[in-house]
């Protein structure tokens, strides 16, 4: 128990100069054949081979990434939790992560630092106070926590932001969540990392899947970087790729791939306590405990594989920043990046089998990928080893795309993810 | 007064001195002054407080990379915060505050996490803080308070910004010796050049640099050499200008400051104007910024970068200390050494960690009574109340991993430190293209150029002055003609060229002792990020450069890691026992240095600009009769018209009725309109719409739906044929743009071979709709060459004609279910048109409604609102509207209407709801239920979509989306809120008034 992550080992070590902390997690080859590969070290990757392991008890599980863990969206997104979905199917899912997310420092012994000062989703028109309306009952009815605030509620929680008349959509209310907030992103992926090595899921890193073999309509293991590695089971787990991915099965995916991008302020004492988000006056915004204020907003319009973006989709984010808070003007820009997201038609992942059997894909989140992170852990971990959607999960069947029962979260809820 | 101010020399201004207070003490600085330089002329050393450790910081660089000195500078709404003190300009008032140290800056009480650090190593908190379970809110709260740098204002700012998009043949970044050579060369070419500074001079290196260059003193060799840029009309010279980014397509974005360094700026001038250049060619001369060295106490105030040493004594004349030391593993920083020595900055020891510095150095050196220790380094550091006092030497081995023998200590106030130089590839990293690592420079310096661009100068690695004018000419004259433009000779300025900087690269000096004992050693000054943290992190498997960047924070302060990064990777490097080049650098991105969240918004904020604000012909008329608007789309709607002393519920009343009764009057205009013309159009329609176009005759009208791929309603409107291949469409108003994107989507890729046009007329046509029992004999008074008839002009038709002198358009049709006209016209006349309806209507009643008696007239219809009713998961069918999707064709969405999904059974659909008490009006958004329950969750069948509460039927009315609604009219259901109230409801039609639609066609 030296290993623990406590405050009394933190102590302990202090001793020694810290120099014997063992690595969170092992870097070990690959092996010629595992039970389970998951192609992508994400945080979805990593949380699915944590609960392979840890719930179903699956014995040789491998982790395989291109370049580093939560090197992709997981590092990348403004890390914003939350559940407050329209539709049933996605509201049960997210609540179902947001419920896991509530007990994950301890779970993992990594404090995920997540951090539940609420999220509010702002109303600029009449339409969207009906949209606010209609989802905060619905989110009631379901269980999750959900309230309807007025501007004057809005302005005492957040006092700097311009509920007034003089802005172009001026605020009329907001739902909000109180039980949602941010987390830490790369301790997501490094918790669930190190959970799984205990595990015994190796994990490994600078390993790119280049082909994924099949036989007589069953996959039999994943080409690499590193060689051959053979498995009857393979989940994809490739976010920004995983069209490319499916495309070495012979699937095509009905998803497109565009850039996202983000941006932090310099750090600023705490002057923002809850998350910010606004569909009509696009942007979202939150104070990370370093003090920055992360930023992001819509993709770019058009499709790519680079991870960076136009400037233009950067100053239509900012204006809408300074529309909702006229005090940061004056606050400056730092840093920004981008990302690459997988866009569904309907707004809503695939988290299903496929028509190659033991090949599984859990991808299309689009731009809200790391609220699910657990959740999308959990249920891809149950549909993999049961070789069966978990019924959390089971109307997010690339089946959808054939019958057409969509769950369409963009048309329906007006909100940003 | 100025107790570190040297009698002569530097550049600042003697004759204009400016007072200023840091802390709430006043000073005082001269013109020419940079904050940081008055703050060192007047012998104040500590700044700030660190990040985690709060530990007493100083001015450690002179420019952008400076990592420690960021202060707040101004007060109430116009403050900024984390300036550094290096970059901010003097000017006559003033007022700068540290941002860290609590209670105050010298007693800081959080100065006690220095004690503990042996408890804070790297991603501390990752193992900690999770005990008891549900603390972390509470743990946060202080880490929150304790972090985070400067204040934001809470005031609105009072400056504005603004924007300039510019094309050049060649852009040239940063003006120093390369770039203004490059500049010199491509102007005289012909080219249009921009040359961008971020400084409030041109110069660069020369600003703090002695010597000559052609024979010349710098400065004034430098002033002619701006006169001469000056005096080219096609070069245009940006100071204080950072090029910040450097995006896809040559592509690249200035920040300009314009007023802060004024005392007393013209609140007419923008504070910032952000430049979006599009640059035929680039030239990167952005110098190289020079690296510290990692010891132990490497951070305490007097220990500063070389380059920084100099720049003060020579720049701005002042002393950072009485004597000091210089520390290098490397040739440059000999010059500081003279420098320091000639400004009577008594120089105890220059160490070299070098065994065998080139002898014409030591010479050098010698001659200038300097002490010189070759193969020593610095063990540790001895401060007092605010700085360090002496270094402590020590002798290395012959391989200078370890301490040969400690050799006591030599007083200094200022340490004078180089680790080497680091080319600024910021901008070339950014532009998409890799740096490589130089052995011999031991510096990453810049690979192939991917987009039209080229390095030059020390940006490139070239560190001595003649080599950078050369290369600057090289530059210059390689993109003019890289633009096609024909070089023109330009002389190469003579300075003295020196030999090859030699370097032997050192990443941490040892200080004998084991991990965790010493002193701590600072690898990131503003993170507070140790050499140990970077060790353990490898250790823990953190082993990714992008990993140990965000395990440590390296690199990730308001600095970029400009003076510490390289130094960060090289010890990673080591720990792994690979190469640096194999280790790699993080990603560069945007910004070089911070931008003003203003500056990237400009204009485009506020009532008028953040989006364009659309009004009517009619506005006007609307404010003057007091309605109150909605916005939707763009678009300012009218959405009611209270009069004195009436609410919301009582004016929409009373317009419904009025219009019911007699005739209502509402500004349609903002309904979008794309003229469709081209043989195909009729073909066209066929296939956005789903109901048959072929044989709509002209003069004719018809309603059509609109379907995504997915068969879901995407939009609706009434198109018209007015000629033989003439059509328009109407649609919503804040689809209208979506729309006309639509169908031009689909026409272009999809359909190029079908001949049809589309413009969008929206603007155009100012649209009067007149709806109500009266409506045919108001639009009679004003109207006498369309014969108006039920016979003439039936429901859904219409015809060209005059009305109230005007050129008109006339359709008869419906929203509201009443007999009703839409009069377009040319918009220019649409105020008049409507000032004539509203007076020739007094006697018919005519009524001014607004968008929410709109809502309720057509709801009582059942009509439709895409949008409200709909939300992209319903169908025509589900609408009740498969009368309106044709069997015989193919149509957008057509094959999804089949789909498994779309065709079972119980799908919401829509019907109408009425409450018991027809008082109780159900709230739009309510979710219905079954059966209510407070067993979550709860099965939801479907949502209030519409409700109102009808003044012409005495009742509230509502529209719902219910699943299998249909089959359950006249059964119930319960709308389960929010707040714990039920209220049950009959299904019913979606039809309410004049169920017959008889009245439309009178």
């Amino acid at each position: 128990m030296r290993n623990k992550y406590s405050i009394f080992n933190l102590l302990r070590h202090s001793v020694t100069g810290h120099s014997n902390w063992p690595e969170a997690w092992r870097s070990p080859d690959p092996r010629p054949e595992y039970d389970v590969i998951i192609v992508g070290g994400g945080g979805h990757g990593l949380a699915s081979a944590y609960y392979l392991a840890r719930e179903h008890s699956v014995g040789r599980i491998a982790v395989l990434e291109k370049g580093w863990i939560g090197g992709g969206n997981t590092g990348r997104n403004t890390t914003i939790v939350r559940s407050n979905y329209l539709w049933d199917e996605a509201a049960h899912l997210y609540e179902k992560s947001l419920k896991l997310w509530e007990g994950l420092s301890q779970e993992l012994n990594y404090n995920v630092m997540f951090s539940q000062r609420g999220v509010m989703n702002l109303g600029h028109t009449l339409q969207d106070m009906r949209d606010i309306v209609r989802r905060s009952n619905a989110n009631c009815l379901n269980g999750i926590d959900s309230e309807v605030l007025t501007p004057a509620d809005i302005k005492q929680m957040v006092p700097l932001i311009d509920v007034s008349d003089r802005a172009r959509y001026p605020i009329l209310g907001a739902s909000f969540q109180p039980r949602g907030g941010v987390a830490r992103h790369d301790a997501l992926a490094w918790g669930f990392a190190r959970a799984a090595d205990r595990h015994g899921v190796d994990i490994i890193q600078n390993c790119e899947v280049t082909g994924i073999r099949r036989k007589n309509g069953a996959v039999t293991g994943v080409e690499t970087s590193r060689g051959f590695i053979a498995a009857p089971k393979v989940g994809v787990v490739a976010a920004g790729h995983s069209s490319v991915l499916a495309t070495m099965a012979g699937l095509r995916m009905p998803i497109e791939s565009h850039p996202l991008q983000a941006l932090v302020s310099e750090p600023l004492k705490p002057v923002l306590d809850t998350v910010i988000m606004s569909n009509a006056v696009h942007g979202y915004i939150s104070q990370s405990d370093k003090g920055e204020l992360v930023i992001g907003a819509g993709i770019d319009a058009y499709t790519g594989y680079g991870q960076r973006g136009s400037f233009s989709i950067i100053e239509g984010n900012v204006s809408a920043i300074v529309e909702l808070f006229p005090a940061f003007s004056r606050v400056r820009m730092l840093r920004q990046w981008g990302g690459i997201v997988d866009v569904c038609p309907d707004a809503c992942p695939i988290i299903s089998r496929t028509p190659v059997k033991g090949l599984y894909f859990n991808c299309g989140w689009g731009t809200g990928g790391f609220k699910a992170t657990p959740g999308s852990g959990w249920v891809f971990a149950y549909t993999i080893a049961r070789d069966a959607p978990h019924r959390l999960n089971a109307a997010f069947d690339l089946e959808r795309f054939y019958s057409g029962a969509l769950i369409d979260e963009h048309g329906a809820a007006g909100v940003a993810h | 007064m100025n107790t570190r101010r040297r009698p002569s020399g530097g550049r600042i201004d003697r004759s204009r001195p400016i007072s200023f207070s840091f802390n709430g003490r006043r000073y005082l600085g001269y013109q020419g002054d940079t904050l940081a330089s008055a703050l060192v002329a007047n012998g104040v050393r500590l700044i700030g407080r660190s990040f985690k450790y709060h530990r007493p910081r100083g001015i450690f660089g002179s420019g952008a990379e400076e990592p420690n000195a960021l202060v707040q500078v101004g007060e109430g709404a116009r403050t900024v915060p984390n300036l550094k003190a290096t970059q901010v300009e003097l000017f006559e008032g003033l007022t700068a505050r540290t941002i860290n140290g609590w209670p105050s800056l010298r007693l800081d009480l959080y100065g006690i996490s220095d004690k503990l650090g042996g408890l804070l190593p790297a991603g501390f908190y990752y193992k900690t803080f999770m005990w008891p379970r549900g603390w972390w809110a509470r743990y946060e709260r202080h880490i929150r308070k304790a972090a985070g740098l400067g204040r934001a204002p809470i005031d609105a700012d009072p400056d504005h910004y603004d924007k300039r998009d510019v094309h050049c043949d060649v852009m040239v970044v940063g003006a120093g010796p390369a770039g203004l050579m490059a500049a010199l060369s491509a102007g005289r070419s012909g080219a249009t050049v921009i040359i961008a500074d971020e400084q409030s001079e041109f110069g660069g290196s020369l600003l703090s640099g002695t010597g000559t260059v052609s024979s010349q003193p710098m400065s004034s060799w430098l002033a002619g050499m701006v006169e001469a840029l000056s005096a080219m009309p096609e070069v245009r010279l940006l100071s204080r200008s950072t090029v910040t980014g450097y995006y896809d397509h040559n592509f690249l974005i200035i920040d300009e400051r314009r007023t802060d360094h004024l005392a007393r700026p013209d609140p007419r001038v923008s504070r910032e104007r952000l430049w979006r250049v599009r640059a035929g060619q680039v030239v990167l001369a952005t110098g190289a910024i020079e690296r510290g060295l990692v010891f132990a106490d490497n951070d305490r105030p007097g220990v500063m970068l070389a380059s920084a040493v100099r720049t003060y004594l020579n720049r701005y004349a002042a002393l950072p200390g009485r004597h000091g030391a210089v520390l290098t593993n490397n040739d440059s920083a000999y010059e500081a050494a003279l420098d320091m020595q000639a400004a009577g900055l008594d120089v105890t020891a220059l160490i070299d960690i070098r065994q065998r510095p080139a002898e014409g150095l030591l010479e050098r050196a010698r001659e200038a009574g300097i002490p010189v220790y070759p193969g020593h380094a610095v063990c540790g550091v001895r401060s007092g109340f605010s700085g360090m006092t002496d270094v402590e030497l020590c002798r290395l081995t012959a391989s200078g991993d370890d301490v040969l023998a400690y050799k006591g200590s030599v007083p200094c106030q200022v340490l004078a430190m180089s680790g080497g130089w680091n080319p600024t590839v910021h901008l070339h990293c950014q532009s998409g293209a890799e740096a490589r690592f130089d052995e011999k420079l031991g510096c990453f310096v810049p690979g192939d150029s991917v987009q039209r661009a080229r390095s030059a100068g020390a940006a490139k690695g070239i560190f001595d002055l003649g080599g950078c004018l050369a290369d600057g000419v090289e530059a210059g004259r390689m993109a003019a003609s890289a633009a096609g433009i024909a070089p023109a000779a330009t002389d190469i300025p003579f300075a003295k060229m020196q030999e090859a900087m030699s370097i032997e690269p050192c990443w941490e000096l040892p200080d004998g002792l084991p991990e965790g004992r010493g002193g701590k050693k600072f690898v990131d000054y503003q993170n507070d990020t140790l050499a140990s943290d970077i060790r353990l992190a490898a250790r823990e498997g953190y082993r990714s450069i992008e990993h140990v960047k965000r395990y440590t924070a390296l690199g990730f302060g308001t600095d970029q890691g400009k003076t510490g990064n390289i130094n960060g990777m090289a010890i990673l490097a080591r720990e792994l026992d690979q190469s640096i080049a194999a280790t790699g650098t993080t990603t560069f991105r945007p910004n070089y240095t911070p931008v003003t969240f203003g500056a990237l918004a400009g204009r485009g904020i506020g009532t008028e600009f953040f989006d364009p604000v659309r009004r009517t012909a009619m506005h006007t008329w609307h404010v003057e009769n007091g309605a109150r608007f909605e916005d939707v789309g763009q678009w300012k709607r009218p959405w009611y018209y209270p009069l004195v002393g009436e609410d919301m519920a009582g004016a929409v009343a009373r317009e419904c009725l009025a219009t019911r009764k007699g005739v209502g009057v509402l500004d349609a205009s903002t309904l979008g309109k794309i003229d469709i013309q081209g043989a195909d159009a009729a073909e066209f329609l066929n296939r956005v719409y789903t109901n048959n176009w072929a044989k709509l005759g002209i003069g004719r009208c018809r309603y059509g739906l609109m379907l995504g791929e997915d068969g879901m309603v995407m939009d609706d409107g009434v198109t018209a044929r007015l000629g033989e291949q003439h059509y328009l469409m109407t649609t919503t108003t804040g689809g209208a743009a979506h729309v006309l994107g639509w169908l031009e989507r689909w026409q272009q890729t999809e359909w190029p071979d079908l001949k049809v046009y589309f413009t969008s007329v929206t603007d155009r046509w100012a649209v009067v709709s007149m709806a109500g029992p009266n409506s045919r004999r108001l639009l009679q008074t004003l109207c006498d060459d369309i014969d108006l008839s039920a016979e003439a002009l039936p429901f859904m038709s219409c015809r060209q004609g005059t009305v109230a002198g005007i050129a008109a358009r006339v359709f008869r049709i419906s929203f509201s279910g009443e007999l009703a006209f839409e009069v377009n016209v040319c918009a220019d006349f649409g105020a008049h048109l409507w000032t004539t309806i509203m007076e020739a209507g007094r006697e018919y009643g005519a009524t001014p409604y607004g968008t929410e008696a709109m809502h309720v007239l057509r709801a009582e219809k059942g009509y439709i609102i895409v949008g409200q009713d709909t939300d992209g998961s319903v169908t025509p069918g589900d609408l009740g509207m498969d009368w309106i999707v044709s069997k015989d064709k193919d149509f957008i969405g057509k094959r999804s209407l089949y789909r498994p999904d779309t065709i079972r059974g119980n799908r919401k659909q829509l019907v109408g709801l009425l409450t018991d008490d027809p008082e109780v009006r159900l709230p739009e958004g309510a979710q219905l239920v079954n059966e209510a329950s407070t067993d979550y969750p709860v099965a939801m069948v479907g949502h209030v979509t519409s409700s109102y509460q009808s003044a012409c039927l005495g009742h509230s009315i509502a529209l719902a989306l219910v699943k299998g609604g249909r089959s359950r009219k006249g059964g119930e259901v319960y709308a389960q809120l929010m707040s714990g109230e039920v209220i049950r409801a009959t299904i019913t039609d979606p039809l309410f008034y004049d169920p017959d639609n008889a009245l439309q066609k009178t």
